[in-house]
């Protein structure tokens, strides 16, 4: 099953997250939160990152969901890091960190394919909150 | 022919100068940042400074590396990945060397910069590091293919570097945390630009003792 990691520079955003994805989804697919750096100031840590990665790791690949500033540096940075066996499974979804992470982990856990997360997390993207104004 | 024992000497002072520019540094991110550059870097560079000891007598890409990976694990903010990945390429091009000469000084100047670039996909005039990094590389080289000494490159460096700084007061932010204020990042000095001019120095300081 597809792992997922949440990067937040706060810990409680990606925290939240995970909770919320669990509210939709069961405890089968992993969604592991990487939020704040290891002695809890707000920020990334690649090194929290990897190892979230390789918690969450499984052959049918991982994604990673990013928020602002560092975290996409970090995220790519943690996988510059990993052994090459998982480094090529993992992916950077491009999708806002709260709505994605959901669509993502809905997606993930229906169909369990790479190619239909990564359409998921585009339509996060793009999808509208307000219908057009006439 | 540059030691590993001067390197050393290096490390520690870049410590000290950036442990005693902590509140500098964080003034400086509070005006266009999250105020927190100082206590990043001085995170990084204590737990750098702690691993001094571990670090006596080993060659110089295990001593970069050393500091590359302690920052990437400490720092916390952009700056380490950031800096994390300069004193990583730098490291490459030194492996397992225990002396090295200008031109090694010039390739890892060269890698470090091109590694903040690739990490960072900014480049000169983006108000970053790399305003006060690239004018102080491109000092260096021209000094040194003037024929100067290391001490005469590094200080033209060092005054490049804070002309750099200045400069970054000049433009907007089009990266990190202070591109989302636009217009109202001039007029402030870029916080990384700053660490970057204090870790220069910090060479040329070790430089003229020597
Ligand atoms: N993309 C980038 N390329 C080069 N330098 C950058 C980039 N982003 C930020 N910087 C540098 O990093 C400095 C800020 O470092 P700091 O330690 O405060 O990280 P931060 O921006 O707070 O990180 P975060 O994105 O986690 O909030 C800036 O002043 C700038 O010089
Ligand atoms: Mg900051």
């Amino acid at each position: 099953m597809i792992g997922l990691v949440i990067v937040s520079h706060s810990p409680k955003i990606a925290e939240g997250i995970v909770e919320l994805c669990y509210e939709m989804v069961d405890e089968e697919i992993k969604i592991i939160p990487a939020g704040g750096t290891k002695d809890g100031r707000i920020g990334t840590d690649p090194i929290r990152i990897k190892e979230a990665i390789e918690k969450v790791y499984d052959e049918d690949g991982v994604g990673i969901i990013v928020d602002i500033g560092s975290s996409l540096m970090n995220a790519e940075l943690a996988i510059e890091l990993l052994e090459e066996k998982v480094r090529k499974k993992v992916i950077i979804l491009d999708t806002p960190i709260v709505e994605g992470s959901i669509s993502v982990a809905v997606q993930a856990y229906i169909s369990n394919n790479m190619e239909d997360v990564l359409k998921a997390a585009e339509e996060a993207r793009t999808t509208k909150k307000l219908q057009e104004q006439p | 022919m540059a030691s590993t024992s001067l390197l050393l000497e290096i490390v520690r002072n870049m410590s000290k100068n950036i442990i005693e520019n902590k509140e500098l540094l964080t003034e400086l991110d509070r005006a266009i940042g999250d105020s927190d550059h100082g206590i990043n870097m001085a995170k990084g560079f204590s737990a750098v400074h702690e691993k001094l000891g571990e670090m006596e007598g080993k060659d110089w890409g295990y001593i970069l590396k050393t500091i590359a990976m302690t920052l990437i694990s400490t720092v916390g903010g952009a700056s380490g990945p950031l800096y994390g990945t300069a004193f990583l390429r730098a490291a490459k091009v030194v492996e397992g060397k225990g002396k090295i000469d200008r031109k090694d000084v010039i390739n890892m100047f060269h890698e470090a910069i091109e590694g903040i670039k690739m990490r960072g996909k900014s480049d000169q005039g983006d108000k970053t590091m790399l305003d006060a990094l690239i004018p102080a590389f491109e000092t260096l080289k021209s000094a040194y293919e003037e024929g100067e000494d290391s001490k005469i490159a590094f200080k033209r460096a060092e005054e490049s570097a804070l002309k750099g700084v200045e400069y970054t007061k000049t433009i907007i932010a089009r990266k990190g945390r202070a591109s989302y204020l636009g217009e109202r990042s001039i007029g402030h000095q870029d916080p990384g630009a700053t660490s970057s001019y204090i870790l220069i120095k910090s060479i040329n300081q070790v430089l003229e003792k020597n």
